[in-house]
């Protein structure tokens, strides 16, 4: 499987290292933990996805989905620790967006987070980026341990326009 | 992280607060806690404020920016004030439905709306 880095430049980031056996391809990113990395995360992926014409909507989705992914990944995962990393893979297809982000931390279980559209919770300063991730994401998987989400949103971009951007985007 | 010193545009219209965010990506993960800072410092200097926040221009918006908004709305209860939030983008505007804080928050249209919308002092009670 391919691994991609993301190197900073004086200008831009470039990619180098690109490779992958499978015919649909995985890149992978390694980022530090800092918040102000998660731009460049969101640019990274979104740009393959408009490649495919995703809609604006699914746009707005992948990005939100990333940004609360990758910020518990930072926050809760690695405790803000920037000698750790966030581990991400993703695949754009014509069809789909996979999107799996990994922190270095122990994990936690998904099903034991209180529910913070209740009454009791609604006034909660936190809680709501996994609620946010399965709203706008066709699907969201933890891994066993908890410390891997893998987000999936499917290409809502009419055929003709998918087709169209494969043929000449 | 934004470097720009001007994060807020903050005016006053008679005893009403109006906060305008000056950057699209304001409300961003990576901004998110300075900005809190400054909404609460704000707040905290105001005697029962009747605060506007416009969300005009503001393309996104993460749960940590949720909770910043329910810690400022708890401010200016605090102080016996009003908050009004208006100018919000569907797709924003989903999100606090999803969270269902469409039901804490007052959100309204537009300024001229949310501005409307303040009861009197001698007659507000909650937000």
């Amino acid at each position: 499987m391919g691994r991609m880095r993301l190197e900073k430049t004086t200008t831009a980031h470039r990619c180098v290292g690109v490779s992958s056996a499978s015919r649909r391809l995985w890149c992978r990113l390694e980022i530090p933990s800092d918040l102000n990395r998660v731009e460049e995360v969101e640019e990274t992926i979104l740009s393959q996805c408009q490649r495919y014409s995703f809609t604006d909507r699914d746009l707005f989705a992948l990005k939100l989905a990333i940004d609360e992914a990758f910020a518990n990944a930072v926050k809760h995962g690695n405790h803000c620790d920037r000698d750790k990393h966030v581990r991400i893979k993703y695949r754009v297809t014509a069809r789909r967006a996979d999107v799996v982000v990994e922190d270095e931390g122990p994990g936690f279980n998904p099903s034991n987070l209180p529910d913070p559209t209740l009454d009791q919770h609604i006034e909660s300063t936190h809680g709501r980026g996994i609620l946010l991730m399965r709203a706008f994401m066709n699907n969201v998987v933890f891994s066993p341990s908890g410390n891997s989400v893998t987000l999936t949103k499917f290409n809502d971009a009419p055929r003709n326009t998918i087709e169209h951007s494969i043929a000449f985007g | 992280m934004l470097q720009d010193a001007a994060r807020l545009k903050i005016t006053r219209d008679d005893d009403v607060v109006l906060v305008e965010f000056t950057h699209r990506k304001i409300l961003d993960e990576a901004n998110i806690a300075e900005i809190g800072d400054q909404l609460v410092a704000l707040v905290e200097n105001e005697h029962r404020p009747k605060v506007i926040i416009s969300f005009a221009g503001v393309d996104h918006l993460s749960s940590a920016a949720l909770g910043t908004l329910i810690t400022v709305n708890n401010k200016v209860r605090n102080h016996d004030g009003q908050l009004r939030l208006c100018n919000i983008h569907p797709q924003i505007f989903e999100v606090f439905v999803i969270t269902k804080l469409n039901k804490l928050f007052r959100i309204y249209p537009t300024i001229k709306e949310a501005k409307e919308s303040f009861e009197p002092l001698n007659k507000q009670s909650v937000i």
